[in-house]
């Protein structure tokens, strides 16, 4: 579904990414781990389109996207979270999910004010799509409570609830365990594997959890310092001394 | 500690000394060509000491002082109850509106024509605050050259009676979608702006619209403005004391009654009225759709939006147009109650004078921004003496409440949305 | 011959108001280089330098005093006092406290800041403008008799020294004393710069006491070429300023100078060869432009949005 070839990305003098190879195929979960600032991230923003890469090729569903703005890859069926929350935290829990669905409901002005039956239905189904991730996620008594305040566990949780509500295909998770205590991380793992079994949607995860990483992926890329390092199941990883080299100086 | 304190709050009070006493106590007095110094009297300088004194004592025992202050920016008139069900306030509220407007359609005929005069200004400005609430309290962008599409709508009516004779009604559509079509210009170059290069850029734009306006004398008439703006008519019948267009009747007399300068005032004050509560109910309805919730999204963070695929060009433009658009509205309702518009009216202070009623209110917050442009234009009148201190007092309030209570007087409060549990 | 002179005369005129801007503009650079925002006030500083050296002029003058190499000294001093003290003030009470909340909130106290400000030099003093003392008078002039002369007055070559004068110390002090060091790593980095145990707080107070004593200088220095004084004109010279500063690449020092002279010569042509009514419409122009075309300005870094 996703094949990235031979990614780079440049900074002026800093070559963030270096030739990074990743694909995704429907039906599964793959991982990119890699020490800290190895370029996971830039590599992300490089796929769903918030920098433009220097070089390589990206595919979707066999079209090129790479250099394509950011919204118009997520609403090709695309979504990521971020390492840092993102949620719109002066809008309710519920009001997350509606805005989410926007190419999803009818926009056109006069519709709304005229509350056309097309755009009421709409309307209907994006509230109803809201209530079932919700209720999915555990936080359909928060509805009416404002984002921001909500404790960290449940924003993670209600970032990935926005996501899904989009109906994508392809989801990208950066670092969607950090700063949760084991027993959310587990919760998190039985998510994951949930979304890819039950809604057949594709995930590309990074993370830095080793257990989270190993327990769920289909298959798993290591990036260091931008560069590839190695790919294959988890097995072969934890087995790759590389690997474990890239890793020694990690706590 | 208690040295550093002193020392601290010692060197405040010198410093309000040196930004006080020079430019306070110390009047330049031009008399023709030559300037002289001129100690202030007694009053002034002892204000000064006495703000010195107060700034001392503040710093020395500030910490005490704003612990206790503290509960102040945290109150809200409205939270503490219980959220009253969902129904229940929808119908108050719907009861209320009812009555307030109600009382607005009949009060102007027992009150003075100056009166009525004064609710018509306030109802521009409300139109005005709503209009730039949409850009910057629910998209989050800093709009300060908001006036230019004031001018727009204004000098549109004002043009097009002048040169074709056009009505204010055909007018009033046309200058609000010219107004719009402005906002919708203006926005395309500042698109991918952040926060203060937009406040910048579109100051800029306010500003160069002004100057065309002063300069293109043989078009807008430069400085001297246009005049013999009309003033709306009703099926064709006009207000005034005689009839200034061939083939309109004059209301007084085919009603039969006697001509009172009240007439046109009031009938104004209606049109106005009528074009604020379709203004605030419009965007009320827009907070309410995908729209209205795009722009939210965009305020609160523009790249998680984009990341869930909402088009941050389309978003910022739908804002600026809207926004632009009720602007057109005010502006028109303004030129036909002057009867007479010139660059002098759409001066930069004026869109900080929006700005100030949007930030007063509570960005986003409708009846917040709605009280804040009662409060705004009302108060100096009530005050007149302090006029002069208007836009002292405008400037440090708007410092104050973003130190304090940045949310604003009246936040917006969240729209609570039912999920009935189902299955 | 003629038109070259012509030519010559716009070049210096733009050079001198440009070097004046440049001042101006190292306050809105240095201040968003190392906090990220707009000191909307800073123009209103600039307008209290110039009346204050008004007051110290006109306060001489009473007292009979008007040797001057002292008189200018002297208001220079007051000047630069009180801005300072006006700016240090403008930091502690609308910037400090908000800083790192929502943009949209320092921006608009800022903005309240400066309407405060001119208002409160508006009822102290009077709306009109005041007229300030040309007391540099005189110039070289250049050229055939009986035709268009090339004129150098006194006045520009002492704003041209003045503020060379300001740009070496400023550049000695960024790169040779210790606070000037400070103030490069906390532009740089400031979360950094804190953990390596400096004080921020201090830093920043200091930023903007240098961009407003630079500012009580251009104050004084415009004051005396234009020959006059009004509350509001620092609005319009902040945003000019302003606009050099984007120009030349918000955050780089250096950048406001060649933005406050390209500036300046922008203007200097306009006024020259179209019109002086359309001179302000070409700085919000170029502003326009650049922030279209090259928003990092023509020396500064390109600015990577952090994900």
């Amino acid at each position: 579904m996703l094949e990235v070839k031979n990614l780079s990305m440049r900074f002026g003098g800093l070559l963030a990414v270096d030739q990074v190879s990743v694909d995704v195929q429907e039906h599964e979960i793959v991982s990119i781990i890699g020490p800290n600032g190895a370029g996971k991230t830039t590599v992300f923003n490089c796929i769903s389109g918030f920098y433009k890469p220097t070089g390589g090729q990206i595919l979707f569903e066999g079209k090129e996207i790479q250099g394509k703005p950011d919204y118009r890859i997520s609403r090709m069926g695309m979504v990521r979270t971020f390492q840092h929350v993102r949620l719109f935290g002066n809008m309710t829990v519920v009001e997350n999910l509606l805005v989410a669905q926007h190419r999803h409901v009818n926009t056109n002005l006069l519709a709304g004010l005229l509350k056309t039956p097309d755009y009421r239905a709409r309307e209907k189904r994006s509230l109803d799509r809201a209530r079932y991730w919700l209720n999915r996620v555990g936080l359909l008594d928060m509805a009416n409570r404002e984002a921001g305040n909500l404790a960290y566990g449940q924003q993670r949780r209600l970032e990935i609830a926005r996501c899904m509500v989009t109906e994508p295909k392809l989801l990208m998770l950066d670092e969607p365990a950090a700063g949760l205590n084991p027993a959310e991380t587990r919760e998190l793992d039985q998510l994951i594997v949930s979304l890819k079994e039950d809604y057949h949607v594709s995930v590309l995860l990074i993370e830095h959890d080793m257990s989270l990483v190993m327990g769920i992926s289909d298959r798993i890329n290591v990036i260091s310092q931008g560069r590839p390092l190695a790919s294959g199941s988890p097995e072969e990883i934890r087995q790759n001394d590389d690997v474990i080299k890239a890793y020694l100086g990690e706590a | 500690m208690a040295a550093e304190n002193i020392k601290h709050a010692f060197f405040c009070a010198v410093i309000t000394l040196i930004i006080a006493y020079p430019i306070l106590g110390l009047n330049l007095i031009p008399s023709g060509a030559v300037v002289s110094l001129e100690g202030a009297d007694g009053s002034t300088i002892a204000a000064i000491i006495a703000a010195a004194v107060v700034v001392f004592l503040f710093q020395l025992f500030r910490d005490s002082i704003m612990a206790r202050l503290g509960f102040l920016s945290r109150v809200n008139p409205l939270s503490g109850r219980e959220p009253m069900p969902q129904h229940k306030r929808a119908r108050l509220e719907s009861w209320l509106l009812t009555g307030i407007i109600v009382l607005a359609l009949f009060w102007p005929f027992f009150v003075s024509r100056g009166s009525v005069d004064l609710a018509t200004l306030v109802l521009i400005y409300i139109m005005l605050a709503l209009g730039l609430n949409v850009v910057v309290g629910l998209a989050g962008l800093l709009d300060l050259g908001y006036v230019a599409f004031y001018a727009v709508g204004a000098y549109t009516f004002a043009l097009l009676s002048q040169y074709t004779g056009i009505s204010f009604w055909m007018s009033l559509p046309i200058g609000a979608c010219l107004a719009a079509l402005f906002g919708l210009v203006l926005g395309f170059p500042v698109l991918r702006l952040r926060g203060d290069y937009l406040a910048i850029v579109t100051l800029g734009f306010g500003e160069i619209i002004r100057i065309l306006l002063n300069n293109w004398t043989h078009l807008t008439g430069g400085p001297n403005g246009i005049g013999g703006i009309p003033e709306p008519t009703l099926f064709g019948m006009e207000f005034g004391r005689r009839i200034k267009e061939e083939g309109n009747t004059s209301f007084h007399e085919t009603f039969g009654i006697a001509y009172a300068s009240e007439h046109k005032v009031i009938f104004l004050y209606l049109i106005a009225l009528v074009l604020a509560v379709i203004t605030a109910l419009v965007i009320r309805r827009f907070m309410r759709m995908p729209v209205g919730r795009a722009w939210e999204a965009l305020r609160e963070d523009e790249i998680a939006a984009r990341s869930l695929g909402l088009s941050r060009t389309a978003v910022k433009l739908s804002a600026f147009t809207i926004g632009a658009f009720f602007a057109g509205f005010a502006g028109t309702v303004f030129a036909s109650k002057q009867g007479f518009i010139s660059p002098e009216s759409f001066v930069f202070l004026e869109s900080a004078i929006i700005l100030a009623i949007v930030v007063l209110g509570g960005m986003g917050s409708q009846i917040g921004v709605i009280l804040a442009a009662i409060a705004v234009t009302i108060l100096p009148e009530l005050a007149r003496e302090f006029s002069d201190y208007r836009m002292l007092v405008f400037g440090a309030a708007m410092v104050l409440m973003m130190v304090w209570r940045p949310q604003g007087l009246l936040p917006m409060r969240r729209i609570h949305i039912e999920l009935k549990d189902q299955g | 011959m003629q038109d070259l002179l012509y030519f010559f005369q716009q070049l210096i005129n733009g050079l001198t108001i440009g070097s004046t801007y440049a001042l101006i503009a190292i306050g809105y650079t240095m201040v968003y280089g190392i906090i990220g925002m707009i000191n909307f006030a800073h123009g209103e500083i600039y307008m209290i330098g110039a009346y204050t050296a008004l007051i110290a002029i006109t306060g001489l003058a009473t007292l009979g005093i008007a040797w001057l190499p002292l008189v200018l000294l002297v208001a220079l001093i007051c000047a630069v006092i009180v801005s300072s003290s006006m700016g240090w003030a403008v930091e502690r009470v609308a910037y400090r406290p908000v800083r790192g909340r929502h943009r949209l909130i320092p921006l608009i106290s800022a903005i309240g800041m400066s309407i405060f400000l001119q208002n409160y030099v508006h009822l102290a003093q009077g709306s009109r403008n005041i007229g300030f003392p040309a007391l540099i008078e005189g110039s070289f002039r250049m050229g055939p008799e009986n035709t268009f002369q090339l004129s150098i007055s006194y006045m520009q070559i002492t704003i041209f020294i003045i503020t060379l004068v300001c740009m070496t110390a400023l550049s000695l002090f960024i790169s040779r004393s210790r606070t000037g060091r400070a103030c490069r790593a906390v532009s740089q980095d400031l979360g950094m710069a804190s953990l390596l145990g400096i004080d921020t707080n201090r830093i920043i107070s200091a930023t903007f006491v240098i961009g407003a004593a630079l500012a009580a200088v251009a104050g004084l220095l415009l004051g005396m070429y234009y020959g006059s004084v009004d509350p509001l004109f620092g609005f319009i010279a902040g945003l000019k300023a302003f606009t050099a500063a984007v120009l030349g690449g918000i955050g780089s020092i250096p950048g406001a100078m060649l933005g406050g002279l390209i500036l300046g010569v922008a203007e200097s042509m306009t006024s020259g060869y179209l019109s002086g009514e359309y001179k302000d419409v070409v700085a919000f122009s170029l502003l326009i432009l650049i922030l279209l075309f090259k928003p990092t300005g023509l020396l500064g870094k390109p600015e990577v949005e952090k994900i």
